[in-house]
């Protein structure tokens, strides 16, 4: 699909530029002209929001770091001042903070679009793993943008962080001094983290790039998970996809709008409003919402080291998926027992969320005693996120190969084109079979 | 074209012409190259550790007739807090009772502070779970208990309950005279 280019140069310039660098064919290749499945739907939009996202946060940052003072006894104030004195410091601190929340929310979608129909799967195998490397490097930026108001939990959350290195044997303590530059957390921490969390988005821009080449080799993937067979498939990307992406952009940044300017805290903790004290630990330390389904598995096992291997090895999980998907059909759509199985996946990793905000001993149904099994109580959220964190491996490890293995799945239409002219909707307008052919 | 060119690039091992040589040339670049990006590897590695200002100022000194009997005095060493709790007659007993507990992490009472001191308890204040900091007199037994993860700990500072591994860590310190300590 990347192969044969259809660029023409229109005047003398272009010619010119054309032979010494040919920024305006591979412009007119990859935005342009690109052939996309015709049958692409909103839960494809994501990639083009969180392109806008990235953006979003780079700029905003950019800017909040010519205010910002990555010093232990400056830098609580020096947010407090962007957000009171500065020039609509106030909006870009607001847009970066929440914004953090918003590009988690368009890569959660994106990635359970992408499970929903079996776009990890060959031949986008690469394309799969460079998303994993992305959501890695985010959840890494995140963690280090979270440390820099340097509030109560911004300090405590990088004290419990780094502290998981320590469970390494032998040399954790060695490498957790290393990272503190010192025996605790403190002003040398405050000032490399923020020196990581400007260089992070710049590899994670870095990394997009590869995934959007990966992504313009084998083409997208689609609803029906079939194969393009022909261009009768597809459309060109302009403008029917610039256009479908621009009205769902448009939507993400009305509930973006929401938060910054109705609700700019209520993602965030009220503890973070107390500048950081060493000597002092919150009442309950919680990551952001987005990290709070590994914090719940971290927190499942009672040993400190098994822990923290389940932490990572959760997300790890992930980057062997292509090769633990036996089945042949990639779209759940064909798929009837196996989606059953993603919805309760889906449903699980809520659970898990909602287990991590909680503390582990508090009770899931108040009021019920319930009994104590093994070292705490059935009903209580340990064992809740015992049993979430089984199922969240079970469906990778477990489920996944066996049921490409034992289900039967429905007939998958023979191309792209065959449930969309069979639909209902299809009948009435007579036919959309070739919209690339219209005005 | 039946000719063989000659000299234009010789086979480097094709024998005659000195083949030693270039190989000797390929392979001193080559661990060159090697020891330079190794050798300024351990550079850019080691400013991460703690730098010399920062273990300069690693011992304090502290005057324990602050700390009046049954309370607890936090003190900031080394950017952690250092607990001083001067123990109650009541609290001694109980730790001196739990030696012989199941404990996770054992060590005796005695083993804890310094002889003839058994009032004075000096430990860092950091949860060894994941360094959080354990509120005074909370859990159950009197000691301390962790906020964060509900590890509890005993009045002589040991792990009795909860996911921390080992007991609250006793700081290298000294008595300079009847009531002042040097802690680091």
């Amino acid at each position: 699909m990347s192969g044969h280019s259809t660029y023409e140069p229109k005047n003398g310039f272009e010619r010119w530029l054309d032979t010494r660098l040919p920024l305006l064919r591979f412009a007119n290749d990859t935005i342009i002209t690109f052939p996309t499945p015709k049958n692409l739907n909103y839960w494809y939009t994501f990639g083009g929001i969180l392109s806008l996202m990235l953006g979003m946060q780079i700029v905003t940052g950019i800017i909040l770091a010519m205010h910002y003072v990555p010093h232990v006894d400056m830098a609580f104030n020096s947010v407090q001042r962007i957000k009171r004195d500065v020039n609509f410091g106030w909006l870009i601190q607001g847009l970066h903070a929440n914004g953090a929340s918003m590009f988690f929310l368009a890569v959660y979608i994106h990635m359970f679009r992408n499970l929903y129909y079996g776009s990890y799967k060959a031949p986008r195998e690469v394309l799969w793993i460079l998303g994993c490397v992305i959501y890695l490097l985010m959840i890494g930026t995140a963690f280090f943008g979270y440390v820099l108001p340097w509030g109560q939990m911004s300090f405590h959350g990088a004290v419990v962080i780094t502290n998981l290195i320590g469970a390494i044997p032998i040399v954790g303590h060695a490498i957790t001094t290393w990272l503190w530059g010192g025996f605790a957390v403190d002003d040398a921490t405050l000032n490399r983290f923020f020196s990581l969390h400007y260089l992070l988005p710049f590899m994670i821009a870095g990394v997009v790039g590869l995934h959007i080449w990966a992504l313009h080799v084998p083409g997208n993937n689609n609803p029906t998970g079939v194969n393009v067979t022909s261009t009768q498939d597809t459309v060109p990307f302009h403008p029917y996809y610039t256009v479908k992406d621009g009205f769902a952009i448009s939507v993400f940044l009305i509930l973006y709008a929401v938060f910054v300017f109705y609700l700019p805290d209520a993602l965030g903790d009220a503890a973070n409003y107390i500048q950081a004290n060493p000597l002092v630990t919150p009442q309950h330390i919680v990551p952001e919402w987005y990290l709070l389904p590994f914090y719940a598995i971290l927190r499942a096992v009672p040993n400190k080291l098994a822990g923290v291997i389940l932490m990572f090895g959760a997300i790890a999980t992930l980057f062997v998926l292509p090769w633990l998907d036996t089945s042949k059909v990639r779209s759940l759509r064909y798929r009837p027992t196996m989606r059953w199985y993603y919805f309760i996946f889906f449903l699980n990793c809520i659970v898990l969320g909602f287990c991590g905000a909680h503390a582990p001993d508090d009770l899931v149904i108040p009021g019920v005693s319930g009994l104590q099994l093994g070292d705490a109580n059935i009903n209580s959220f340990v064992w809740l996120s015992r049993i979430a964190a089984a199922y969240y491996f079970a469906y990778f490890w477990v489920i996944t190969p066996l049921m490409g293995l034992t289900e039967t799945p429905l007939a998958e239409p023979e191309s792209i084109s065959t449930p969309v002219l069979s639909h209902p909707a299809a009948m009435l307008a007579g036919a959309a079979a070739s919209p690339e052919k219209r005005g | 074209m039946a000719d063989t060119v000659v000299g234009a690039n010789p086979d480097p091992h094709v024998s005659g012409e000195n083949p030693d040589r270039r190989d000797f040339i390929h392979i001193a670049a080559g661990v060159a190259a090697v020891g330079l990006v190794g050798g300024l590897a351990w550079p850019f590695i080691d400013q991460m550790n703690p730098a010399g200002d920062t273990l300069a100022l690693a011992s304090i000194e502290f005057d324990l007739s602050k700390v009046v009997e049954g309370q607890q005095v936090v003190v900031k060493w080394r950017g952690k807090p250092l607990f001083v709790r001067h123990r109650t007659p009541k609290e001694i007993a109980e730790a001196i009772q739990a030696d012989h507990a199941d404990l996770r992490d054992p060590a005796t009472d005695e083993s804890r502070h310094k002889p003839g001191k058994a009032q004075y308890l000096v430990l860092i204040g950091t949860c060894t779970h994941l360094g959080c900091v354990p509120t005074f007199g909370g859990g159950d037994y009197g000691g301390w208990f962790c906020p964060c993860h509900g590890s509890v700990y005993d009045t002589s500072g040991r792990i009795r309950k909860g996911p921390a591994p080992l007991n609250l860590a006793v700081p290298e310190y000294s008595f300079l005279s009847d009531t002042k300590v040097k802690v680091g």
